[in-house]
């Protein structure tokens, strides 16, 4: 056999969220903490493919990226009848710690970009006991909206094309354009009104001003990263809100944009690496002599 | 050394003019927006073009106003916006047709529907500019 094969394996684990069971597609790689990635709205797991293959990371964590359901190929659960797709703050906290119980995780990181670093921010105020360190990418507890929703799924605009041309914006002009367009192509390829319906949690139903104040780092380690071309979520936007939040680490990440793992995965490693660097140190009683 | 502002003025006005030949020159381009046939207004705040476009080719460019021309939907930012747009790697918040309407350095009016049902096509030839507008200064 001549051709690489990349580490990540995937898998299907079946999970009941709401009481309703749902087929969730999940790839993991490597072995150790386990660290669990989020993928943006509209989008799924493939986003985390390059820090999924990443080797030196694989010796400390177990990565784990699944594809929430309606995204990539987590299908709509079984009862599902066409009605419209719209994830709530309740929703997406339960679907992720029914993930983690499914998995039996052991006190997960949970590292979320864009809507997965808003719930971040959720898990912080409401479970923070249940994680070993959150970390958010792209991460505000509100931001200002800058389009009308409801341009991404109407019969007389194809939706794949306007979700990504909307989104292109976001990517920093000096990622590069391989990892540009495989971005956008997640975009492209997503059902109908499912960027849409996750953008009710992020619009319209996850607004976190006036809670992320509770958050207690000293229960929880929290990180905040956000690259400086995200005009979606601004530095800003992020340091205002880890202004409110005692002990919270903000990162500034430059030539980056809203979707750092997938649209320059080499840029983002400088800076997520010292940060799960710092998380293996502080984890170190648990599992002592990993570095990455 | 800053550029006085209507010296940016006159590179923006000049830049503009050069889209449709650039577009001639970008036959991809083109082919994404062969479906698209409209009249729009596009260029600086104060002194926009009327575009017509037809299967995706700019067929004419001429300054505003034009004596009851109609346009479906506008599209207009500062000269400073759009020196700043076409650099070869703007400066965060400045990259993106969106970014300047956000930061209230451009204004999208009109019926939106040929500019969203076409954005791609549009980002892409608004930002044509982008490897000339150097040498157009200049």
């Amino acid at each position: 056999m001549n051709g690489q094969i990349e580490p990540m394996i995937g898998r299907y684990v079946h999970v009941e969220i709401d009481g309703e069971m749902h087929r969730i597609y999940f790839e993991e790689s490597g072995a150790g903490i386990p660290l669990l990635c989020l993928h943006t709205a509209g989008s799924d797991g493939r986003q985390w493919r390059h820090l999924l293959a990443d080797e030196e990371f694989a010796k400390a964590f177990r990565i784990i990226a699944f594809d929430m359901p309606f995204h990539g190929k987590s299908n709509p659960p079984a009862g599902w009848s066409g009605e419209e797709y719209q994830l709530t703050t309740a929703r997406y906290t339960a679907t992720i710690r029914a993930f983690c119980t499914a998995l039996k995780l052991d006190k997960p990181v949970v590292m979320g970009c864009s809507i997965g670093g808003r719930i971040v921010l959720n898990l912080a105020i409401e479970h923070a006991a249940e994680f070993r360190a959150l970390i958010g990418l792209e991460a505000a507890d509100f931001q200002t909206p800058w389009y009308d929703t409801t341009w991404l799924n109407r019969p007389d605009v194809h939706g794949g094309e306007v979700c990504a041309a909307l989104v292109s914006g976001l990517i920093a002009p000096q990622s590069p354009q391989a990892s540009r367009m495989e971005t956008l192509w997640a975009y492209k390829q997503s059902g109908p009104g499912v960027f849409k319906g996750d953008l009710y949690f992020y619009r319209v139903d996850g607004d976190l001003r006036g809670r992320v104040e509770t958050i207690d780092t000293k229960v929880c380690p929290l990180y905040l990263l956000t690259g400086e071309y995200d005009f979606s979520c601004m530095p800003e936007d992020t340091r205002r809100t880890a202004a409110a939040i005692g002990g919270a680490s903000v990162t500034i990440m430059e030539q980056l944009g809203h979707f750092p793992m997938s649209e320059n995965p080499e840029q983002f490693r400088r800076y997520i690496a010292p940060v799960l660097d710092d998380i293996l140190k502080q984890s170190a009683s648990i599992k002592p002599g990993v570095h990455v | 050394m800053t550029p006085l502002p209507d010296a940016i003025d006159a590179a923006v006005i000049k830049a503009f003019t050069e889209i449709p030949a650039l577009l001639e020159r970008t036959p991809d381009l083109i082919t994404r927006g062969r479906f698209l046939d409209c009249e729009c207004r596009l260029g600086p705040t104060d002194r926009p073009f009327h575009a017509s476009i037809r299967a995706g080719r700019i067929v004419d460019l001429t300054p505003a106003p034009m004596l009851m021309r109609s346009w479906r939907f506008s599209y207009r930012a500062t000269p400073a916006a759009w020196a700043e747009f076409w650099q070869i790697a703007p400066k965060p918040g400045w990259h993106d047709l969106f970014a300047l309407t956000k930061r209230g350095e451009a204004v999208l009016e009109g019926d939106l529907h040929p500019f969203m049902a076409h954005l791609q096509y549009f980002k892409d030839v608004l930002a044509l500019p982008r490897r000339h507008f150097a040498a157009v200064r200049s």
